[in-house]
């Protein structure tokens, strides 16, 4: 990335946007990605003066990782477009649709993982359930 | 006092596209509005899996038509980055020149939906007639009117010639000239004022704590755009943004009318400064593009963010697309509170949304 990238533990997360926030860093968005058949790379993109600054955390997809909405209400869309397409929760998300933004009793889970989404509490009703391992998960 | 729930969309008459809007209503004034999204939802992003580098241009390009040519701008930028190249410099200026009038066609459709969803249909016919000129020039010039699909890793794939950019130009300063004789018939007409001035008002503290972009965002006094990141030729047009401080419907008009006739003057000054030379880059392999970046670009709606991310094979393992209607849907959740059931669907248009965008 040609941008500054700061990785921090999923705990620190919550201190870590807030402080950029009181900096005057404006959240742009959200990005996951897969890292493998176990863990989410999640990227945070913020923006000062059409300057970029991101900060990366590693969390496992069976956890629930903490929404930033409290900080960024502009935050909770993404959250739970993430929830719908990697299968990830986000605790604490100020407005939960509960995985059913973009998708159906009847969509797969995680539509978006190759290596497999989370075991879900909730199976989906017919036609949904886990989506498939694919090749070359670990490298992604 | 009794709540009442009234769906807005997924169809409605003032807004086609599939989006709905959850309003709670108390005394014909909206308390609260819950979006639903997902109608269509295409899942593009995950074509990456199973298309090649120069065929997901085609696919980018789908994400919307209406601003096809910045997708596909945006997307290459991003590859060129990673591959170390870039575009040669007539190329960049052609980038320009069709990013803009890419602009000037996307804002014409919606001063003429904005108009139409005002009961002003006169002046809806004539934004529409002054945009199938420039979708002639589109046409003249990439071969295509919508999805002009010029881009290519390393350029465009397009060359207009020297009479063909003399036409342009001279095409522009009448188009320019039609819409400056429309300007007090968009802006000043006592009706369209009442139905915008003061409503869904956006503070400039909301815009920036919702993250709105786009002249959404530049309504509401942020003065943000990222043609000042100088991508492209940008850096040699000496861009200024259009900017306005009321942060009302009216404001957002003016943003786009104003916006229109300031790419006009870009494409103006783009065709002034193009360069000779190749527009091409001669690739001796396919794209392979290896590690990761974050590219943006200011489309019609604003703040447009591609996130590539490659391990050196010819498919990309990720590409996350931020399209600005998704940025800007906060902001509108904010702007209707408080506003009369029979301005939403005025409002709810005023921050141009792009439902294809979203469901990308």
């Amino acid at each position: 990335m040609r941008e500054e990238t700061r990785t921090v533990p999923v705990q620190a997360l919550l201190a870590e946007v807030a402080r950029l926030k009181a900096e005057g860093w404006r959240l742009v968005t959200l990005t996951a990605s897969e890292l493998d058949a176990e863990r989410l790379d999640l990227l945070y993109h913020f923006d000062r003066e059409l300057r970029l600054q991101h900060l990366r955390v590693a969390v496992a997809k069976r956890e629930a990782a903490p929404s930033i909405s409290p900080v960024f209400f502009s935050a909770a869309l993404v959250e739970n477009e993430i929830q719908d397409l990697f299968g990830v929760r986000f605790a604490g998300l100020l407005l939960d649709f509960g995985g059913g933004l973009y998708r159906e009793p009847e969509s797969p889970a995680a539509p978006f993982c190759r290596c497999g989404g989370p075991p879900q509490e909730t199976p989906p009703a017919e036609g949904g359930g886990q989506t498939p391992g694919g090749e070359g998960c670990a490298t992604r | 006092m009794r709540h009442t729930v009234i769906p807005f969309g997924p169809q409605h008459p003032v807004l086609p596209e599939p989006i709905h809007l959850q309003l709670t209503i108390r005394e014909e004034r909206v308390v609260e509005a819950l979006p639903a999204l997902g109608f269509v939802h295409r899942g593009l992003e995950r074509l990456v899996e199973a298309r090649d580098v120069p065929q997901m241009i085609q696919v980018v390009e789908r994400v919307c038509g209406i601003c096809s040519m910045i997708h596909a701008h945006c997307f290459c930028m991003g590859v060129e980055a990673l591959l170390g190249i870039e575009a040669p410099p007539r190329a960049q200026v052609l980038r320009v020149l069709w990013s803009e009038l890419h602009r000037v066609q996307s804002h014409l459709l919606w001063l003429g939906l904005f108009a139409d969803c005002l009961g002003f249909e006169s002046l809806f016919m004539q934004f529409w007639r002054i945009r199938e000129r420039i979708l002639d020039l589109g046409e003249a010039t990439t071969g295509n009117r919508v999805i002009v699909s010029v881009n290519v890793i390393g350029g465009v794939r397009r060359d207009p010639d020297a009479a063909q950019l003399a036409w342009v130009a001279a095409e522009i300063d009448r188009i320019e000239e039609e819409l400056r004789r429309l300007e007090p018939a968009v802006l000043d007409d006592p009706t369209v004022r009442r139905r915008t001035v003061g409503k869904g008002v956006l503070s400039r503290d909301q815009a920036w704590e919702l993250g709105a972009v786009g002249p959404t965002a530049r309504a509401s006094g942020i003065a943000e755009d990222m043609r000042q990141t100088n991508y492209a030729a940008y850096g040699r047009l000496y861009f200024e943004p259009v900017v306005e401080t009321d942060g009302d419907s009216h404001a957002r008009l003016r943003v786009r009318f104003r916006e229109t006739l300031a790419s006009l003057d870009l494409v103006r000054r783009a065709i002034r400064i193009l360069p000779a030379g190749e527009v091409r880059l001669k690739l001796r392999e396919p794209p392979a593009p290896r590690g990761e970046i974050v590219v943006r670009v200011e489309q019609p709606r604003g703040e447009l963010l591609y996130y590539l991310k490659g391990s050196g094979e010819k498919r990309l393992d990720r590409v996350r697309i931020r399209t600005p209607t998704f940025a800007n849907l906060p902001a509108l959740l904010a702007m209707l509170p408080g506003v009369s059931l029979s301005d939403v669907p005025v409002v709810t248009l005023s921050i141009d949304p792009c439902i294809s965008c979203t469901e990308r």
